[in-house]
């Protein structure tokens, strides 16, 4: 069992042990071999590695969105699952996933919707969020009006909505070009420095990894486990 | 204006119809020509000239296939011309078959959907369902309607209730097919992020599989309302008192008035265009409001 620690102070993401084996038709699959790791609150930290490595699987453990079949994870000192009843995460996909029938705003707002908000109290932060990835301006456009990056950056303005300390980000800008990309990085950046959020934060890019993050995973593929962890100069 | 017609669709739609008219019109020659040949010789004119027996096929009382404006002549005469309240008046007759039809298509709307969410949420019902659903389709629509009219007709129930079952019978199932599909189709993805929201299942079914599943629900309704009126036409052709398209199709066939039959099943056909084209229109409506690319 691990330390129930509290929440103010201790990690916000611990993990023991955790394995994932996945049974697939061609037999058992190591997602995850006895992982071990705690973040900190405040910490970017980036997740690298060659595909089939785990990082997606990890941070989907993280979300809850997959059950490990060893070991314990605790978000915020709970389980995973009760974690995610707290809605103590934003979640960024490798895709903007955005639903193309609502426009930006409405986008945006889904994620309060669905936490019962009240409408001006929606609007608020729909605007708030909006203009902290710079696309006030744009609430009206439909998804299919806006370029990759800016419906990528609409599905970041989505996670940040309803205020979770935790954002998970699997290769958010995995999909897009290079100059984007770099333009996006730097934004993230501002971000982090101005919300004071944990990142956890997926990409097979070094130089993204290096260029971000304050603490850097290592993983490897077959079985998928950490090899390092390495504190990053850069970041801070 | 030339150019216009030369750029448009106006000038193959113009060519399609005027050759389909003239085929026609040759075939209402060569199939009326027998009868007219009888009634010539009966009435001794013989070496009629090419051009007026063509005339004299085209004019038959009762003819083995009716002209084009013979059939055009009797919808006039039977809508426009007529009194609205004549047992005779197609326009009559056609809003009995519509009223069942809407009905009907209502009830299979409502049920194909209700169906299908019950289906979706529920492994065992898709398994124990689906195969009843299909199997209440492979049954020829002939066999049950009689049964139908005729049975509920002995509890009470006539009118245009008896009808409406016929068409929801019919209707249901496109709605059914489409919609479990359509209320299947947001991806892993758009269901995981849900999942981080913690949504229940009906948040999940009002915000992301519902509206996922218009393009297949009006999809499934051009075809739905469509076999709603054949529905509702073969409803009709067990209960001759009840009105409708279906009753003049049946009286037409009684008396040999193939030009009544004809103008009946044009009105039923002029019917079911407009229904499948006004349901076009509340898709157009509904995918602007859906932030669809114009």
């Amino acid at each position: 069992m691990l330390k129930r620690a509290d929440p103010a102070t201790g990690p916000v993401v611990a993990a023991k042990n955790v394995s994932l084996v996945f049974q697939t038709n061609d037999g058992p699959v190591n997602a995850l071999s006895d992982v071990n790791l705690e973040i900190r609150k405040g910490e970017f930290i980036s997740f690298i590695g060659p595909s089939g490595c785990g990082k997606t699987t990890l941070l989907r453990v993280i979300a809850d969105l997959e059950q490990p079949t060893e070991g314990e994870i605790l978000v915020n000192g709970t389980t995973s699952a009760i974690a995610r009843a707290n809605r103590a995460y934003g979640y960024v996909f490798q895709a903007p996933a955005l639903l193309p029938w609502r426009t930006v705003d409405r986008n945006v707002a889904l994620p309060l919707e669905v936490m019962g908000h009240s409408k001006a109290e929606r609007a608020e932060r729909v605007a708030r969020t909006l203009k902290l990835v710079n696309l006030d301006g744009f609430e009206r456009k439909f998804p299919w009006q806006l370029s990759g990056g800016m419906q990528q950056r609409v599905s970041i303005a989505r996670a940040l909505a309803f205020d979770a300390d935790l954002l998970l980000m699997d290769e958010p800008f995995g999909a897009l070009d290079e100059i984007v990309r770099d333009h996006l990085n730097a934004q993230l950046l501002k971000l982090w420095a101005a919300t004071q959020k944990t990142i956890a934060f997926v990409t097979h890019s070094i130089p993204e990894a290096v260029y971000l993050s304050t603490r850097i995973v290592v993983m490897s593929p077959r079985p998928g486990r950490v090899i390092d962890v390495i504190d990053s100069p850069l970041g801070t | 204006m030339l150019a216009s017609l030369r750029n448009g669709n106006t000038i193959p739609v113009v060519i399609v119809l005027a050759v389909l008219l003239l085929a026609w019109y040759a075939a209402a020659v060569r199939m009326n020509a027998p009868w007219q040949e009888t009634l010539n010789t009966r009435a001794g004119e013989v070496e009629v000239p090419i051009g007026d027996f063509a005339l004299q096929t085209w004019a038959q009382e009762r003819p083995v296939l009716p002209a084009p404006h013979q059939i055009a002549a009797e919808i006039w005469n039977a809508t426009v011309a007529l009194e609205f309240t004549s047992r005779r008046s197609l326009a009559y007759h056609a809003s009995i078959t519509l009223s069942a039809t809407l009905l009907g298509f209502a009830f299979g709307t409502l049920l194909g959907i209700g169906l299908a969410v019950i289906i979706i949420h529920n492994d065992t019902s898709d398994r124990s369902l689906m195969p009843w659903i299909i199997a209440s389709q492979t049954v020829p629509i002939l066999a049950i309607a009689p049964m139908v009219v005729v049975g509920l007709g002995a509890v009470g129930v006539t009118g245009l209730l008896p009808k409406a079952l016929i068409s929801m019978y019919l209707s249901f199932f496109p709605v059914v097919v489409g919609m479990v599909k359509g209320l299947r189709s947001p991806e892993r993805i758009d269901l995981d992020l849900m999942r981080t929201y913690n949504t229940n299942s009906w948040q999940v079914f009002a915000k992301l599989r519902w509206p996922a599943a218009m393009p297949y629900l009006f999809a499934s309704m051009k075809v739905g309302i469509a076999i709603s009126l054949i529905g509702a036409v073969v409803g009709e052709l067990s209960n001759a008192a009840g009105g409708g398209l279906g009753v003049r199709l049946l009286t037409g066939s009684y008396n040999g008035q193939t030009i009544q039959i004809w103008a009946a099943l044009f009105i039923a056909a002029g019917l079911a265009a407009a229904l499948v084209i006004a349901v076009g229109l509340a898709e157009r409506l509904v995918n602007s409001a859906m932030g669809a690319r114009a």
